[in-house]
């Protein structure tokens, strides 16, 4: 099966300006396995959504290579990529009036020749995602007028129509009601595919993802389990940050409580 | 459902635009009655039926309206394809053909044939005039904007609003010093019109505007998703550059050869995939045939009322599309 490997990537940002050192990587290492759920955290500026643009080939890595199975990215077409990667951004398309179904059927925009229509399995394949992020009846439905949480479940729809390998989500979770947080890493967690994603929520974090990188100032400084990763001397050190960490009483995994001074 | 609704609107819009392509035949100075454009076409096109007219009547609408009104036809639907797909890679509402620098250009073009050069091809010397500096001031455009081997939206936007500027300083520095019987014929051909229409003529704004609705047509897809953002076509598998790079040179080519046969005619490319979108929402395999018939239908009326408001003159009909597109469309706002 395949899955994806960052080697030794580094990256700067363009036209930024000499002295400004965020949001570039350094030496990032970081691998996600078949079916395997991975989050990215790190404070705000740490290269979090730098790293993710390199993983779905839309920033090019100075150094350093991004692969696919036995393939690096960057010697494949942006076509190909996106037969196999699929990406939820923070970017809505709002401008111009489309449709949910129309937004959806974007999806499939990688696997179409320049005439090619839409077929029947196609309409099969979006009505399905549409259905699966609980959005079915919704087709007709102006994308603009919609909540920030439907939204954000129609691009994960048209994620799913891509039929993709491998899932890359940035901060899927912002602006979200905590029933629909809850709903959508639920649902990414029962699709089984690889899944590598930035989370801002660390207790979501800590329930939903297999393995943790911790980013920091563009490098990775920590990985591993919720468990190895989420300690308090880390959340003290990359974080700024004071805070108890426990069992969550239902579920197990590690519960982080944060010690705020009124 | 939709696919009906769509199916019948396509149908209904094309039957009216034969419609009006006929009809507006009988308009202009001389009245010429239906039946007998009627009569005429037939004859024409298929040599059928008895002639029963005046070799005036013949002359009028064989050889000056039929044209005039293809002429219309073609420039409506490319002028409204060019401006829906500049909105949708620019993502900004306000895109139209003209902002790209390129009609600056063609108007540049022109006034330094109409003042310095004279006639030297004939007829077509305008045009060809117009249509080099049409294509100059786009590789200026192209030239300024891109950097590092990028062309965002944005920076394409900026130069082309700054070439234009600069472009029209020198035309209009050259009308200011240059002399003023002149001048009026520059100021003709920059408020636009279709009097240059002739059989002769039709062959490449034809060949243009329908290739173009080919080409953009295969483009429908990768229009959807660049107008939801240069990140989402990248992750869609786009070379959102390419595709920006490939629909700008189209769009100014076009632009180009219709400006510089019709002169700056304003509205049409700005308002009409507008309210095309308010008719079939903005996906693009949709969207773009339904813009081209509505730009063909408006502006082929609009030059019946350019060439009989003020008859015999001619109105320029850019002053028509801009008096009689912007009342339209406030009355449309009022209404909602």
């Amino acid at each position: 099966m395949t899955r994806l490997t960052l080697t030794q990537l580094a990256w700067t940002p363009l036209g930024h300006g000499h002295c400004h050192h965020q949001f570039q990587l350094r030496d990032a290492n970081l691998h996600v396995a078949a079916g395997e759920f991975v989050g990215l955290i790190g404070p705000n500026g740490s290269g979090k959504t730098s790293l993710l643009r390199c993983a779905y080939r839309f920033s090019k890595p100075e150094a350093g290579a991004v692969h696919l199975g036995p393939h690096s990215l960057w010697q494949q077409s942006p076509r190909w990529c996106a037969q196999r990667i699929a990406v939820v951004l923070q970017e809505f398309p709002d401008a111009f009036g489309l449709t949910v179904d129309e937004v959806v059927a974007m999806g499939r925009t990688p696997h179409k020749g320049l005439f090619d229509g839409d077929t029947e399995a196609d309409r099969q394949l979006a009505r399905n995602a549409l259905q699966s992020v609980g959005l079915s009846g919704f087709e007709d439905h102006a994308f603009a007028t919609l909540s920030g949480g439907e939204k954000q479940r129609v691009i994960l729809a048209r994620a799913l129509a891509q039929q993709p390998e491998l899932l890359i989500l940035d901060e899927p979770t912002n602006h979200l009601d905590p029933r629909y947080q809850l709903e959508l890493l639920q649902l990414v967690k029962r699709l089984n595919i690889g899944t590598l994603a930035s989370i801002h929520d660390l207790n979501l974090a800590a329930a939903f993802c297999d393995r943790l990188y911790v980013i920091d100032h563009g490098k990775i400084i920590a990985s591993g389990t919720p468990r190895e990763v989420l300690t308090v001397e880390l959340l003290r050190d990359v974080f700024g940050v004071a805070a108890l960490i426990d069992d969550h009483p239902l579920s197990g995994y590690p519960r982080i409580t944060w010690i705020t001074r009124p | 459902m939709m696919a009906r609704r769509y199916a019948l609107l396509l149908i209904g819009l094309g039957a009216l635009l034969l419609v009006s392509c006929v009809v507006s035949l009988g308009f202009g100075p001389a009245r010429v009655p239906v039946e007998v454009v009627w009569h005429i076409l037939l004859s024409k096109l298929f040599g059928i039926g008895e002639v029963n007219w005046s070799a005036g009547q013949e002359h009028i609408v064989w050889l000056i309206r039929v044209p005039r009104m293809l002429l219309g036809a073609l420039v409506g639907a490319g002028l409204a394809l060019i401006g829906a797909v500049l909105q949708a890679v620019t993502r900004n509402p306000l895109a139209d053909p003209h902002l790209l620098g390129v009609t600056s250009g063609a108007t540049l073009g022109a006034v330094i044939v109409v003042l310095h050069v004279g006639e030297i091809v004939g007829l077509l010397t305008l045009p060809i005039a117009a249509f080099i500096g049409a294509l100059l001031s786009m590789l200026l455009v192209l030239a300024i904007a891109s950097r590092h081997g990028r062309l965002d939206s944005d920076r394409l936007l900026l130069c082309g609003v700054a070439v234009s500027f600069v472009m029209m300083a020198v035309a209009n520095t050259l009308l200011f010093l240059g002399d003023h019987r002149a001048s009026s014929a520059v100021l003709f051909w920059m408020l636009g019109g279709l009097g240059l229409a002739r059989w002769e003529l039709l062959a490449i704004p034809s060949a243009s505007v329908l290739l173009g609705l080919v080409l953009l047509l295969g483009m429908a897809r990768p229009l959807n998703a660049l107008m939801a953002g240069e990140q989402t076509a990248v992750t869609l598998g786009l070379n959102a550059r390419n595709v920006r790079l490939r629909v700008f040179l189209i769009a100014s080519l076009m632009t180009g050869v219709l400006v510089a046969i019709s002169g700056s005619i304003g509205f049409v490319g700005l308002m009409i995939p507008h309210i095309a979108r308010r008719l079939v929402g903005a996906e693009h395999r949709r969207l773009l045939p339904v813009s081209a018939l509505l730009g063909s239908v408006f502006l082929v009326w609009v030059d019946v009322a350019a060439r009989t408001l003020i008859a015999p003159e001619d109105l320029p009909i850019g002053v028509a599309t801009a008096a009689i597109g912007g009342l339209f469309f406030i009355g449309l706002m009022r209404k909602r």
